[in-house]
């Protein structure tokens, strides 16, 4: 493949569109972790005391707890007292009241993103018309959209930190209630530092009338993002839920460690989408966010739901297991991803499904694509437990390589204590073929066309699961990233 | 319309194809029989542009212009339709969905517009008919799960789809049974016309009974030693290719 190889490479240069910084001008804590700092992030929001303690707590057990380094990735050592935890936007007051009091620089920032947080033009508008959106800046939301239509239905979005505020006994009831304080490393350190994220609460019965999604964006240079996610759906409730992320092209390598906990009652649904787009790094593997994340959801009630679909495309590295816990008899979890590595990237991501009531059941499809120097790990477990009778299992995970520098790894873990559980798994790594670019070329398709249809095809059965707009977002977002990853 | 001269061509530095020339005019049928390993996929291939087979001597003419000076999708843009003696599968990407993309790419290339989904739809659903393609092949994947016939008939209505001027069938008729043979029989006939010229790729005479040729060439070591009507494809069905070749290797 001389001649092609060549004008492929030339393609290499993945343009990174969301790598700008807004000129802002921020108020953010000096780098370093102590109980002050921690103080300091509450006082700050102003938090009730419960709150304060359980962070408190949170940071004592992440002093004892050891640095996870199980993982397939390699990266130096994180220097915690080099980072600062909490970075804001200058406001006069915090938690604009109408749009009139947003800092035009940050509607700019979200406009130039794609994000609508205009309500006017969002309705008059084609794209993303039934969306209501979260945007957090750094360390705090800056915009939400749609509240009051919500509102009406019932159902609260709003910042965790304002929820805090308006309704600290559902806070109380549920944070940590799936993902606990000392559940590992970083979701201890997200405890003790986290500054917002988005809070949802579905109540019985009601079909959230809308997406919902939050937008997070890192600007500040030096900053952690530390945001917690907590998504409630009463008995018989459905939402659909998208997160995006994106992050300026830096040199220095960012800090991400999230936490997001879902429950789910009887009869009640979640369906929560992710694309991630943080900066990558560039080609030579500098700079780029370390994406530490731990997401869980709960089906506590029967006959409950909680699907993840995940589009990882950006991060340098990604530490990732999106998970379900199945407590209710007949509950169902589903995880589908799609994660990409490019150039020195690395991602170890998978899902864990724990099957605890009887009749449950879960899906895993997992597809990675390894290009360039990337390094592709699918981590996953099943866990049927003694009293989960009936439980079912189907797992996929393929992988897909361009080109002889990449790797591609699959570590699946089974646990079964019932005899009754059924489990298929199925894995495949292939790479794209000569043939078949010949092919798509002959008719008429550029080699570019051909292996980004030939790449779509593969995550097909996981983009089917993403909301239709994103669908479409998510399909761009692959071909940018892989760009002339053929050679 | 398309004129071979004094081709030679390599794959992996071993020598296939030796001093070949063809001349195909416009409208007419050409076939190529010849025993296996003569060299008749490498002309196929070398003529849609496929890397990795070299040309080294020789020149192609296709409607005035130089082909080597075209990849393989300007090849196709510019007409040329290669119909794949085994069909690449291709997995999630929907049968129509491809095709769809295939005929705005070369639509784009010869700067006409885009064909709105209507219109397309209109278009694949007539060209589907001709050979008795059901609407459910159109959604799967692109020959995933295809029975051999199935693969072979989507290759015509490919063809049916993209208009080529030039069309290279490549073992067409391999693998398939009496009935889809006619079938594909029937739709590559019905595409006949005068300004389209076809080269017919067989190894079998049988082809031959539902398609005829103009002309009839027999390859053997790389290069055309034998031209004639549709009576010396009966001719090798009844002698074989070894008489030629031993004249080849005689003369």
């Amino acid at each position: 493949m001389g001649e092609s190889t060549q004008e492929l490479d030339a393609l290499v240069q993945r343009e990174y569109k969301e790598g700008f910084v807004t000129d802002i001008e921020s108020d953010t804590l000096p780098p370093g972790l102590n109980e002050d700092v921690i103080r300091e992030i509450s006082r700050r929001k102003n938090e009730p005391a419960f709150m304060l303690e359980w962070r408190l707590d949170a940071y004592r057990k992440w002093l004892d707890m050891p640095e996870p380094e199980w993982a397939h990735i390699n990266y130096p050592k994180i220097d915690f007292q080099e980072i600062s935890y909490f970075s804001a936007p200058k406001n006069p007051d915090d938690g604009p009241e109408s749009l009139d009091e947003v800092d035009p620089r940050l509607l700019e920032t979200y406009a130039k993103l794609g994000i609508p947080l205009e309500e006017q033009k969002i309705l008059a508008g084609v794209k993303g018309a039934n969306i209501a959106v979260d945007a957090v800046f750094d360390s705090v939301s800056v915009r939400t959209t749609f509240r009051g239509k919500l509102a009406d239905a019932g159902v609260i979005f709003c910042p965790i930190s304002e929820a805090l505020q308006e309704h600290p006994e559902l806070i109380k009831k549920y944070l940590g209630s799936v993902v606990p304080q000392t559940d590992n490393y970083y979701a201890a350190l997200n405890s003790a530092v986290f500054s917002d994220g988005s809070f949802v609460y579905i109540p019985k019965g009601v079909r959230c009338p809308m997406e919902l999604s939050t937008y997070f964006r890192i600007n500040e240079m030096n900053t952690g993002q530390f945001e917690r996610t907590l998504i409630i759906a009463e008995e018989g409730s459905y939402v659909s839920y998208l997160e995006g992320c994106t992050a300026p092209m830096r040199d220095e390598n960012q800090l991400h460690a999230a936490v997001v906990e879902l429950v789910t009652m009887k009869d009640a649904e979640i369906k929560y989408s992710t694309v991630q787009n943080w900066y990558p790094g560039d080609e030579y593997g500098k700079g780029g966010i370390y994406n530490f994340v731990t997401k869980r959801g709960a089906c506590r009630g029967d006959n409950s739901k909680i699907s993840w679909t995940q589009v990882e495309t950006g991060s340098a590295i990604t530490w990732k297991y999106p998970s379900v816990i199945l407590y209710g008899d007949h509950s169902v979890g589903e995880f589908y991803s799609v994660a990409l590595t490019h150039n020195m990237q690395q991602a170890d991501t998978g899902t864990k499904m724990v099957h605890i009531g009887k009749n449950t059941s879960s899906t895993i499809i997992s597809k990675g694509i390894s290009a360039g120097r990337g390094q592709n790990t699918y981590r996953g477990q099943v866990k049927i437990l003694r009293g989960a009778d009936g439980a079912r299992n189907y797992s996929q995970c393929d992988s897909l390589l361009m080109g002889d520098q990449c790797g591609a790894h699959t570590f699946p873990y089974v646990e079964v204590l019932n005899k009754t559980a059924n489990l298929e798994h199925e894995a495949t790594t292939s790479k794209i073929s000569e043939d078949q670019l010949f092919y798509l070329r002959q008719r008429g398709l550029s080699e570019e066309s051909a292996v980004s249809m030939i790449v779509n095809g593969f995550c097909k059965e996981v983009f089917r699961e993403l909301p239709m707009e994103f669908a479409v977002e998510a399909q761009k977002l692959l071909d940018v990233s892989l760009e002339g990853a053929v050679g | 319309m398309l004129s071979i001269k004094n081709l030679k061509a390599e794959i992996d530095g071993k020598q296939i194809l030796n001093d070949l020339s063809l001349e195909v005019g416009a409208g007419e049928v050409h076939a190529i029989m010849g025993p296996n390993g003569s060299g008749k996929s490498t002309l196929a291939n070398v003529l849609a542009g496929r890397e990795g087979h070299e040309m080294t001597a020789g020149s192609i003419d296709y409607l005035g212009k130089n082909l080597t000076d075209y990849n393989v999708e300007e090849r196709a843009a510019e007409g040329l339709f290669l119909a794949f003696q085994y069909p690449v599968e291709i997995p999630g990407v929907s049968n129509i969905a491809m095709l769809k993309a295939a005929v705005n790419s070369i639509r784009k290339y010869r700067k006409e517009d885009e064909l709105t989904a209507g219109e397309f739809l209109k278009l694949i659903k007539e060209k589907a008919a001709l050979v008795e393609m059901k609407q459910e092949f159109l959604q799967r994947s692109v020959n995933e799960g295809f029975s051999g016939g199935e693969k072979k008939r989507n290759e015509i209505l490919q063809m049916a789809i993209l208009e080529p001027t030039l069309s290279v069938l490549d073992e067409t008729d391999s693998g398939l049974d009496i009935d889809a043979l006619k079938i594909v029989a029937h739709g590559v006939n019905t595409l006949r016309s005068p300004d389209r010229s076809m080269i017919v790729v067989t190894h079998y005479q049988r082809l031959l009974d539902y398609i005829q040729p103009d002309y009839v060439h027999v390859l053997a070591g790389g290069k055309i030693v034998k031209t004639g009507d549709k009576d010396l494809a009966l001719e090798l069905e009844e002698r074989g290719y070894g008489w030629l070749e031993q004249q080849v290797e005689t003369g």
